[in-house]
């Protein structure tokens, strides 16, 4: 059987075996929630709050600003302790709503499902939910995702490919979602199809999930949605290649996928729309993966959003041996954290510990020419160029290559024999460029 | 917690086990059948050709890094390719001192001078042959038909001499079938040639595993054995001889793949490989020398910087700009 994917790429040992099995678990609610007001892309979200205010499960406490930006809800009852610069992924402060946890979970007035029929609803009618549901994309990118739905009406969608493939090693929370919520994450997209006139829903999962294939293979039934399965490559969930193993549409460099008819969502976005719709709330907690060999009992965890990393690893019996590296996301384009007093955020998928053996510092050598980089990049690019030109800082050279349309997935420093860090070194080019473009115009 | 150190670094996160160093040492792995095929021909003449040449590269490198006060990159395992490659060119028959100065030349001027690693435009192997070449061509085409009695002591002319199949077929043998050689024995190598180019069985092997682990790309070999083979059958000759006979095999699969001095593009690579076999095939036609392996692969070497230009792949999703 040909599977459908894209060209290029790379193959990874995928390590799934470690959590792709355990059912999600429930994590307490934790004893305080940091909520930082900037979880996504956009503007930070306004505190409606103030310290001292007695808060409830799901009430909004912070309103989305200006055109790209989500709001924030109590992801547990209790007392505004904070709001005040707290420790943030980015790896500066960022003021943060802090609450103490009074143990009741209970839920807010406004807190009801909506009923609405999904073949029924009307487009603005959607995006106000999704606005209202606080939903950020939630494979990693957290892009506010009613904005995604502000659709010009020169763009018609004809296909809401929903993103399954989950294609980072270690990480199985989309996995065992997709296992264990097929009805909701099929409802959740049969809301986006009605939100985006669209008249095809697609469910892009790879191979090596065959029990999440089977599962919402069962759940599209009847309905305009097909279940894709795609050959296990990476980066087969990066949206352009996604986009095209789906439908082998190509989305033109500089353009957004609704230029070819498409939205992309992630699967666990669909399954949070799903939940606001079906039982009213908002997005408060989400499925983490916590593995590595570096942690004692990987898990599959459902948390609330602000729960401190140390939480979460405690729960799960705290590091084997020395932790050598603790990565937010996956291992190809997590980011590596050293402080434990960080929160989970809407966009946070996992928590990897990679133990010290598994962290060689390595010092990067000399480009040798192998092509590996040009085989495996996704986009076309020559990354073994591209990484010359940064290293001189020939910007102009890098731009003229192509640098502007790398999308950071790793896999070119993955394969580099020399170790050169060509990922890292594109996102400073393309941050300078993008620098020297704001100052010109 | 305190007193462990926790890394903070840049994605991603994880790294193909594949190095620099352990691509040097395969590659110096896939020529061993190729070594060991030239020990059992031309007995441990092979052996001391090979260890004096490798002793020589690994010797020069060192001694160009101390001077240049540069990070010794002799386990780097390139220097030992250079100089195991090199022997491997070389006739049974060559005086010690030829592999020695062969080897220094092809690290210091091929390689070092231009900074080294990864900055060299020619292949050093065969900057190193082409020198001795052109410096000592008698030495360096004095064959011998394999044998085993064989003494530095005794003059070269104790040895079996013989020209090699091509040498045969440039002066007219074959065309009046005076001579033939089965292709069988080609194939092994019981035939007189340069250390290393006479068995085909030997550096195939090599060249498998290096396909298999893809070390190198099937492009330039391809397309450059394809040439030959097309080139010379449509001017009557016999291909499979051709293929056989020479250092074709050892050039295509081990020095025209050498990563450095040959394109990074797809396009790039089928240009080179026919360029090579274009070139290899003419000037075993028409040119002065019976073999062209070495001469056609660093002409290539020398417009790779230009194919990797011309052959620029069209980003995904890329739109043509008017005008």
């Amino acid at each position: 059987m040909f599977l459908k994917t894209f060209r290029k790429g790379i193959h990874l040992p995928g390590h799934k075996g470690l959590t792709s099995s355990l059912p999600i678990e429930i994590l307490p609610s934790p004893q305080q929630v940091v909520l930082p007001l900037s979880q996504h892309i956009g503007a930070p979200a306004e505190p409606l709050v103030s310290v001292g205010d007695q808060v409830l499960l799901g009430q909004k406490i912070a309103e989305a600003q200006g055109m790209v930006s989500a709001p924030l809800h109590a992801s547990v009852a209790g007392k505004i302790i904070a709001i005040e610069p707290r420790p943030h992924v980015c790896g500066k402060m960022v003021t943060a709503i802090v609450i103490e946890n009074n143990r009741t979970d209970e839920w807010a007035p406004e807190i009801f499902p909506r009923h609405l029929d999904p073949e029924r609803a009307e487009s603005d009618e959607v995006r106000e939910i999704m606005k209202e549901a606080g939903l950020v994309g939630m494979g990693g990118a957290a892009f506010p995702t009613h904005v995604k739905y502000n659709l010009s009406p020169d763009q018609p969608i004809d296909y809401v490919i929903l993103n399954g493939a989950e294609c980072e090693p270690f990480l199985t929370c989309d996995h065992r979602l997709m296992v264990e919520k097929p009805d909701r994450i099929v409802f959740g997209l049969r809301v986006m199809l009605r939100a985006a006139g669209a008249s095809k829903g697609y469910i892009v999962i790879e191979e090596n999930k065959p029990d999440a294939i089977a599962a919402l293979n069962r759940a599209v039934q009847g309905y305009p949605i097909e279940v894709v399965p795609v050959k296990a490559k990476y980066p087969q969930g990066e949206e352009r290649m996604i986009i095209y193993a789906a439908t082998r549409r190509v989305v033109p460099v500089g353009a957004l996928p609704a230029a070819v008819g498409v939205i992309v969502n992630n699967v666990a976005t669909a399954f949070a729309l799903a939940e606001f719709i079906q039982s009213g709330r908002p997005l408060i907690s989400r499925i983490i993966t916590v593995t590595g060999n570096g942690i004692n009992q990987p898990k599959n965890l459902e948390v609330r959003i602000g729960t401190l990393l140390e939480d979460v690893l405690n729960y799960c019996g705290g590091f084997k041996g020395n932790p050598g590296r603790i990565i937010l996301g996956g291992p190809l384009t997590g980011s590596a954290q050293y402080r434990l007093d960080l929160p989970i955020m809407k966009g946070t998928s996992g928590i990897l510990v990679q133990t010290e053996a598994e962290t060689p510092k390595t010092a990067p050598s000399v480009c040798i020419r192998c092509g590996k980089c040009v085989d495996a990049c996704p986009f076309n690019l020559l990354p073994n160029f591209l990484g010359l030109y940064c290293e001189h800082d020939q910007i102009d050279k890098a731009e003229a290559y192509g640098v502007l349309d790398c999308r950071e997935c790793g896999s070119c420093a993955y394969v580099c024999p020399a170790r050169r860090p060509l990922t890292q070194m594109f996102k400073n080019t393309k941050n300078k460029i993008i620098a020297a473009k704001r100052k010109t115009s | 917690m305190s007193d462990s150190k926790i890394l903070v670094s840049a994605p991603p996160h994880i790294q193909s086990e594949l190095g620099t160093k352990n691509i040097m040492w395969m590659v110096a792995a896939a020529l061993t059948p190729a070594a060991v095929a030239s020990l059992l021909f031309f007995s441990w003449r092979a052996l001391v050709i090979i260890g004096i040449s490798v002793f020589s590269a690994l010797l020069t490198e060192a001694l160009c890094e101390l001077m240049m006060k540069r990070p010794l990159t002799v386990s780097d395992g390139s220097a030992f390719v250079t100089g195991l490659l090199l022997a491997l060119t070389l006739p049974p028959t060559v005086p010690w001192w030829i592999p020695a100065l062969g080897s220094a030349f092809a690290i210091a001027v091929g390689k070092q001078v231009f900074g080294g690693l990864g900055h060299n435009l020619f292949n050093p192997a065969l900057i190193g042959r082409a020198f001795l070449v052109l410096s000592w061509p008698l030495l360096m085409t004095t064959w011998q038909w394999p044998t085993s009695s064989l003494s530095w002591a005794g003059t070269q002319m104790d040895a079996v001499s013989g020209a090699t199949a091509l040498g045969l077929l440039k002066e007219g043998f074959f065309s009046n079938n005076s001579l033939s050689l089965p292709y069988l024995q080609m194939f092994y190598g019981n035939i007189s040639g340069s250390l290393g180019e006479t068995s085909g069985l030997a550096l195939l092997l090599g060249a498998v595993f290096l396909l298999v682990y893809k070390i190198i790309d099937w492009r330039i070999p391809l397309a450059y054995l394809g040439t030959v083979l097309v080139l010379t059958t449509l001017w009557g000759q016999d291909p499979l001889f051709h293929l056989l006979a020479g250092g074709l095999i050892l050039g295509a699969f081990f020095m025209a793949t050498d990563y450095v001095t040959t394109p990074v593009t797809s396009g790039g690579r089928v240009i080179f490989g026919i360029g090579c076999g274009l070139l290899t095939a003419l000037i075993r036609r028409f040119g002065g020398y019976p073999e062209g392996v070495c001469y056609s692969i660093l002409i290539m070497n020398a417009i790779t910087p230009l194919l990797d230009r011309l052959t620029v792949p069209k980003r995904f999703g890329e739109v043509k700009k008017d005008g």
